[in-house]
């Protein structure tokens, strides 16, 4: 229920893991199972926990990919070489596995079929997880709010959900990839970082009062959130959720 | 702007564990600057502890030190804080 | 109470010498970026360096005058109440003992303070006899802003939030002040070694 802040304080859950499906490269999309899962919406995030035999833990935050489906969740896990959770994560989680969760969270960057559009989702690598939880949802209420999703990656092989994303364009949302490091044979689209020129082509414009959500490496979302600010866009009408330096 | 700094939303699992309250889509004001805002849109920094400052004058609005079995939660930098109920 | 992931192991050093490692820590060979607030971009033509507060009367260096002071070469452990323990690490700076030589003060306590607004306490004693420096360089080079250049503090003795990034003074005080952690759940002096990371350890 919208509006709805009471909640009952977090707890640690073990979650299971159901299922583990390459994506990209570098990138993985592993689906939970939480007995008791209360259902998320679409923008929240889990915050996961390991715990190493000697008792040193390590937590990290993901966004929720997935639309709302009973007890099961998933997470986009981006593989970085010498980090500390993601290896463990793509390279030993296996089918059956547990660890622990603890979730849903977060009001603020969240959207609901009922808020409708027009929307404007940019993205920035592995930030595409919760706006992919947004376009997922919107798809299964049959919603027709206008949806513009611009997405950066580095490659044409980089887009996560590339294929499925190619499904879902038409139908009030529009897809629009920039592929910032190399392009593919005969690419007429996008081929240079984010910038204000190009949010106001993708539009919409500031006069149609967009919701706005940005989510990506934290430079990625300072540099748009800036350039929709100076474009005329309603500061509060954007909302952002930045990952960090690495965006992993 | 720093590389490592992150949203309100970043630190909403911790506070969510003090609070039956969401607590980034409450308003807080600032007691420095009176600026009123969703504490989910602050500049969330991680040292020590986390801070999470005022996204227009970078007052902290409110420091979570987390040990093992205690939290501490400062929240002298905002003069309120408005919560749906 | 939390369950072991199978095969986690995380990114620590598994064979540090246990006698430097403190109850608790992790050795790590990363050197991880943490801040309580946005780095400080203080023109280098702007800085200073005061000593204030109860003295005789206020020192003040400028960067020119800071540099021209004896500096050392410093190799120590440092210790994050975080449990992340980095070793052998090297710095260049100027001895507090240097800064305070001809300081004439009754004083037992001190803050450090830094642009941006953190402050951290401790005693006197405490960075007095060749335990606490103002540091410039890490690793043979210009300390870098995010790590606290162009200048922060260095006690290796205390938990690493004693040593103030961005370090602008010392103000020397009859009283003790806690500073922005320590009024809010951390322990007011911190030493690794007695585990004392919080109020009542």
């Amino acid at each position: 229920m919208a509006g709805t802040a009471v909640l009952g304080r977090l707890t640690w859950k073990a979650a299971k893991v159901v299922d583990v499906v390459v994506e990209t490269r570098h990138v993985k999309t592993i689906t939970f199972d939480v007995p008791d899962w209360p259902g998320h919406r679409a923008g929240q995030h889990v915050d996961i926990r390991l715990t190493a035999e000697d008792g040193y833990q390590a937590e990290r935050s993901y966004s929720i990919a997935s639309a709302p489906d009973g007890s099961r969740l998933g997470l986009i896990v981006v593989r970085i070489d010498d980090g500390e959770v993601s290896p463990y994560l793509t390279d030993e989680l296996r089918p059956g596995d547990q660890i622990e969760l603890r979730g849903p969270i977060g009001g603020y960057f969240v959207w609901e079929p009922a808020q409708g559009g027009p929307l404007l989702l940019v993205a920035g690598g592995s930030g595409i997880a919760p706006l992919m939880a947004m376009i997922r949802l919107r798809a299964a209420a049959k919603s027709d709010a206008q949806t513009r999703l611009l997405f950066s990656a580095r490659s044409w092989d980089d887009i996560i959900y590339r294929e499925e994303l190619d499904r879902l364009n038409g139908g009030g949302l529009r897809v629009v990839n920039v592929l910032t490091d190399r392009q593919p044979p005969g690419w007429t689209g996008y081929a240079r970082r984010v910038d204000a020129e190009m949010l106001a082509e993708v539009g919409p414009s500031p006069s149609e009062r967009p919701r706005v959500y940005v989510c990506g490496p934290t430079p990625f979302v300072e540099a748009v959130a800036e350039a929709l600010v100076r474009l005329g866009h309603d500061p509060r009408a954007i909302k952002t959720e930045r990952f960090g330096p690495t965006g992993g | 702007m720093d590389a490592g700094m992150l949203d309100g939303n970043a630190v909403a699992g911790l506070l969510q564990e003090v609070f039956a309250v969401e607590v980034t889509t409450a308003t807080g004001t600032c007691a420095a600057c009176g600026a009123a805002g969703a504490m989910g849109a602050t500049h969330v920094y991680r040292g020590a502890g986390f801070v999470m400052r005022c996204p227009h004058c970078d007052n902290p609005l409110v420091k979570i030190v987390r040990g093992d079995d205690r939290l501490w939660i400062d929240l002298s930098g905002m003069r309120t804080l408005e919560v749906a109920v | 109470m939390s369950f072991i992931s199978r095969g986690f192991r995380g990114r620590r050093v598994a064979d540090a010498p246990r006698d430097r490692v403190p109850p608790g820590q992790y050795v790590t060979r990363d050197y991880p970026v943490l801040s309580a607030g946005p780095t400080p971009h203080t023109p280098i033509e702007k800085w200073d360096f005061s000593i204030m507060g109860e003295v005789d009367e206020p020192h003040r260096w400028t960067w020119e005058e800071f540099r021209a002071l004896p500096s050392e070469e410093v190799t120590r452990d440092i210790h994050c109440v975080t449990k992340w323990s980095k070793l052998d690490t090297v710095w260049q700076g100027v001895s507090i003992d240097t800064l305070l030589d001809g300081v004439e003060t009754s004083a037992e306590y001190v803050v450090q303070y830094s642009d941006g607004g953190y402050t951290t306490n401790l005693p006197l004693a405490d960075i007095t006899g060749g335990k606490a420096w103002v540091v410039f360089e890490y690793e043979g080079e210009p300390l870098h802003p995010e790590h606290g250049g162009p200048a922060r503090m260095l006690v290796p003795h205390l938990y690493f939030w004693k040593s103030a990034k961005w370090v602008r003074g010392l103000r020397l005080q009859a009283f003790d002040e806690p500073g922005f952690w320590e009024t809010n759940g951390y322990n007011n002096y911190g030493d690794p070694w007695r585990e004392q990371r919080y109020w009542g350890d």
